[in-house]
């Protein structure tokens, strides 16, 4: 049956097609309905909140550096990353891609929008800032221009990112991030002792 | 007195480069001289006939400085953007190639911006893509590996570091003009200069924004863009296009992701007694609007199904101030292939034999 022609943009294609009832342009083809993106929309407007946090956050994981090279960063990945895929899940929406940017897009997850772009929204935005794509979402660079406004550090959402690495998806980007700082402060020691 | 953009040993010469250029294509010199530059749309056929390209484009002679060749627009499938501008190239016009990060991922992005630098193709322009949603075929996978952003740097490496994304080394970079898109009639509205400038910083030379129906919204628009000074890093090239009614304008504003149409235009297009021709003649006044508009350095104009009107509107307008671009832009490997149809006509014998000893002596 792959020839079968498929109706676009019904919200309940199967069932709404059958009985041939007229269907807006504007519904979303999933039934994703908008409380499911409460706690992801309430998370950008504490934006601020979560930076603050994210700093101290990092901070403390930083400070255990020592607890992950005993163990081993490679055993830690496990359990970290089943935390952290929970956390920021239940938080951001998060898609584990393994390269977090919540920080440079206003806490608004990226992957998260339909065609995964992580610089900025695209030209399809709807007039009143939801997704061409999911028209019942809201558009998720909308979110996070919203979010980054209230961040101290908000400007970040002017970098330009680069592409995802598809290989580091489903890994934990907290460990990551501090193997990433615990080296370059190592560097950085090393190269005070040199001098 | 040869032509501006022309070799002077002939005019079937490929043009010299010139300091400073990133490609050597005539849109680039245009722009740069700071002539108003006139882009256009062809409208992909369904076909694989390639006299459907050559009328298409033919319409256009002489009157625009460089013709897009979409990649699938709207997310509907036509014949690909890499096989127009074969065939354009092949005839001596100037094509802008679009990228769409639909379709494709950086592997094949990569190879196609290389495959059209070797062409003959001299603008390249990174595109998102709209979502498949939206086209004919909405069960497609969207790729979306790159976007736009990464799309415009993974070419400017290319062209400038002489690199692919991975670091791996080009023996002859793809000298290209890059382009991109840009939507100020799109929320969020004080995001969008900014992202020019993200744009900007990616690699994008020049741009070329969505259908301008909203003057004053694209006013506001250019002065955060000149206060940003965006102006002078990139040429932006404002997107206008001719309505066929308002009913057709009613169905774009509400089917076709991106495009704002505010309520004025459509009660001016309901009010007329011809439509299609209030439609060409709001779109000669936006032009002679936006033309004005200090920042903006061409028009690009979208007429689809409407080709025929663009020179129409070009003419009417008067914004080529009598300049006619050039009709013919030589590709680098013309000569040669003419010297081998040449030589296929002239029905020279080939000797197997002889052939494979020549091979044989001479590796490479």
């Amino acid at each position: 049956m792959a020839d079968a022609v498929q109706k676009p943009g019904n919200a309940a294609p199967a069932k709404k097609a059958a009985t041939g009832a007229f269907t807006p342009a504007g519904v979303s083809p999933n039934r994703r309905s908008r409380h499911k993106y409460t706690i992801r929309l309430w998370a950008v407007r504490n934006s601020r909140f979560f930076e603050w946090f994210y700093h101290r956050f990092a901070e403390v994981f930083l400070l255990l550096h020592p607890v992950w090279k005993l163990f081993g960063y490679q055993r830690v990945e496990r359990p970290i990353t089943f935390v952290e895929k929970h956390v920021k899940g239940f938080l951001f929406d998060c898609r584990m891609c393994g390269q977090c940017a919540l920080s440079s897009t206003g806490m608004s997850c990226p992957m998260n929008c339909p065609k995964q772009l992580r610089n900025g929204p695209c030209g399809g935005v709807r007039a009143n800032g939801n997704c061409e794509v999911e028209p019942d979402m809201p558009c998720v660079w909308v979110q996070a221009w919203k979010g980054s406004q209230n961040m101290a550090k908000g400007d970040a959402i002017m970098n330009v990112q680069k592409p995802v690495n598809q290989s580091l998806r489903e890994t934990s980007s907290w460990l990551r991030v501090t193997a990433e700082a615990a080296a370059a402060r190592e560097t950085a020691a090393n190269a005070g002792k040199d001098a | 007195m040869a032509h501006l953009d022309e070799n002077p040993l002939g005019p079937h010469l490929p043009l010299d480069p010139l300091p400073g250029h990133s490609s050597m294509g005539r849109l680039e010199r245009v722009l740069r001289r700071g002539e108003f530059a006139v882009t256009t749309e062809l409208n992909p056929p369904d076909s694989a006939n390639p006299e459907d390209v050559y009328e298409r484009a033919a319409i256009f002679d002489g009157w625009v400085d460089g013709i897009n060749a979409v990649d699938a627009s709207g997310a509907n499938c036509h014949m690909s953007s890499v096989g127009i501008c074969a065939l354009l190239t092949r005839m001596g016009y100037a094509p802008i190639m679009q990228i769409a990060c639909r379709d494709k991922n950086r592997i094949a992005i990569q190879g196609d911006v290389l495959g059209a630098a070797a062409m003959g193709v001299c603008n390249i322009m990174c595109l998102t893509g709209d979502g498949v949603q939206a086209g004919d075929q909405p069960g497609a996978k969207p790729v979306f590996d790159l976007d736009c952003m990464s799309l415009l740097e993974t070419v400017r490496i290319m062209r400038d570091n002489s690199k692919f994304l991975s670091g791996r080394k080009l023996t002859t970079p793809p000298k290209v003009f890059l382009g991109a898109a840009i939507n100020p009639f799109a929320p969020p509205y004080d995001f969008r200069p900014y992202r020019l400038a993200k744009k900007i910083e990616a690699g994008a030379q020049f741009v070329q924004s969505q259908y301008c129906f909203d003057v004053p919204m694209f006013r506001e628009y250019m002065k955060k863009v000149r206060d940003l000074g965006l102006h002078e890093k990139c040429y932006i090239l404002v997107g206008v296009g001719p309505m066929a009614s308002a009913k057709t304008a009613k169905w774009i504003r509400s089917n076709v992701p991106g495009i704002h149409i505010p309520d004025s235009v459509i009660a001016r297009l309901e009010g007329a007694q011809d439509q299609k021709k209030e439609g060409k003649q709001l779109c000669i006044d936006i032009i002679n609007e936006v033309k004005e508009i200090e920042g903006v350095s061409g028009i690009h104009v979208m007429a689809y199904r409407q080709e025929e009107y663009v020179a129409e509107m070009v003419h009417d307008s008067g914004v080529l101030k009598g300049r006619q671009p050039w009709k013919r832009e030589p590709n680098p490997v013309d000569q040669l292939v003419a010297e081998r149809i040449e030589a296929a006509r002239s029905g020279q014998q080939q000797d197997q034999q002889q052939l494979a000893e020549k091979a044989a002596q001479h590796p490479h």
